[in-house]
């Protein structure tokens, strides 16, 4: 094992992953929402593309067998191993000003995503324009065929995972979801464990 | 402003806040891949953000199309249609290439490009490039979601026919990126459809059913502009 942290809600990283790697998060504690994002570490506008992602694979929700998509079509990792069942990438990450939206003016100096994913992702030149959509691993957003869209409780459970296995060498931007105002960290944020084999 | 966009062609034009955009299908199954981009020229619009602040997995009237900063792009006012596809992302070079092979020395101005190569074209014209590409709407396209244990998606050629439209008022000023390539996932013949863009002048204010966070948004954005 070459990795062995643990994240602090509300804290997140930046962690290279060569070709061929595992990264595994584990939700310690159950139901807490991890906003991933992928890049190739050699090119960062070459990054995770959620809506290609979802149309190749013809279904909304990744779990294991999922093919993780660049913006250009390549593949930059695949999902090996869930004990979770799935995960959204359509709901996207939190920020100030979108929870303002949702939950009103008072939310406007919480704590958001968007916040860790730009301090973790500044060293490595993503800003503004690299920061895409996102992966939320043990979120639940079901959909349906009336097309309506809510985020539920999570489906996951304290000790569920998730691995992925790098397809090239990777940059994983993660931000362990601060989010106070809806179910998606059980309205309580807690920490989670990254591990790595490489 | 009135300009027709033939099918498989991409365009971009600057609109200024307080108009009406309509875009009218000029042929059945036509399809326009949509990427906005607001007043500052950094901020895009965000699907993700659209869709749970209004809890809708597609979009349809009456929404507010929102930014990666949570401000008001432009609100959809009215559509024949009540769901356009904005799960699935534009066209890529590969989903031409069961066409075959096409170039312009071959096909003239009937040569088959891809909407990310439309839509990157256009971004480059205004300063901006391939880093810029986001979530896109495909108007008068829907991929219908199942209720199984992955939310399958298939595509419904039938959706739209010639005369469906879609109407966008502009909360500020805006970017707007168009591509008419054929959605990615049309199994279709290629015979793209062309697409009406339409600007006028927004002279009243309609009676929208919103929800609170649409409200919220087209405030926020108000107030931002003041």
């Amino acid at each position: 094992m070459t990795l062995d942290s643990t994240v602090q809600p509300g804290d997140g990283g930046l962690v290279p992953v060569p070709a061929g790697g595992r990264l595994r998060i584990v939700d310690l504690h159950g139901n807490q929402a991890v906003d991933t994002l992928v890049y190739d570490a050699h090119d960062i506008d070459n990054r995770y593309s959620a809506f290609d992602t979802i149309r190749e694979q013809a279904a909304v929700y990744l779990t294991t067998g999922s093919t993780l998509l660049s913006s250009r079509l390549d593949e930059l990792a695949v999902i090996t191993d869930d004990t979770c069942g799935r995960h959204d990438t359509v709901g996207g990450a939190c920020s100030q000003e979108s929870n303002v939206i949702r939950y009103g003016e008072f939310t406007r100096h919480q704590h958001a995503c968007r916040q860790t994913f730009l301090r973790y992702g500044a060293p490595a030149g993503i800003g503004q324009r690299q920061l895409t959509h996102n992966i939320n691993f043990f979120m639940n957003v079901p959909v349906g065929s009336g097309g309506e869209l809510r985020f539920d409780d999570g489906l996951s459970a304290p000790g569920r995972h998730v691995e992925l296995t790098a397809s090239r060498d990777l940059l994983v931007l993660i931000s362990n979801c601060p989010q106070l105002n809806n179910p998606c960290n059980g309205w309580n944020p807690t920490p989670i464990q990254l591990l790595g084999w490489w | 402003m009135i300009h027709d966009i033939p099918g498989g062609a991409a365009w971009s034009a600057p609109v200024r806040a307080g108009r009406v955009l309509t875009l009218t299908a000029l042929a059945d199954g036509a399809n326009a891949s949509v990427l906005i981009i607001g007043a500052d020229r950094l901020d895009r619009l965000n699907i993700p953000d659209t869709l749970k602040s209004q809890m809708s997995a597609c979009i349809r009237p009456a929404m507010v199309l929102m930014s990666d900063r949570g401000t008001a792009l432009a609100t959809v006012l009215e559509s024949s249609l009540e769901w356009h596809d904005c799960l699935t992302g534009f066209g890529h070079d590969r989903h031409l290439e069961r066409f075959g092979p096409s170039s312009y020395a071959q096909d003239g101005n009937g040569w088959r490009r891809s909407a990310r190569l439309g839509l990157i074209s256009e971004l480059t014209k205004h300063g901006f490039g391939e880093g810029n590409l986001h979530g896109c709407i495909n108007f008068f396209s829907k991929v219908g979601i199942s209720d199984d244990s992955r939310a399958s998606l298939a595509y419904l050629p039938d959706h739209s026919a010639a005369g469906d439209t879609v109407e966008l008022r502009s909360e500020q000023d805006l970017l707007i990126f168009v591509s008419t390539a054929p959605h990615p996932l049309s199994m279709e013949p290629y015979a793209p459809a062309g697409v009406r863009v339409e600007t006028a002048l927004a002279t009243e204010e309609p009676d929208l059913k919103l929800r609170d966070e649409g409200y919220r948004a087209l405030e926020q954005t108000r107030g931002l502009l003041t």
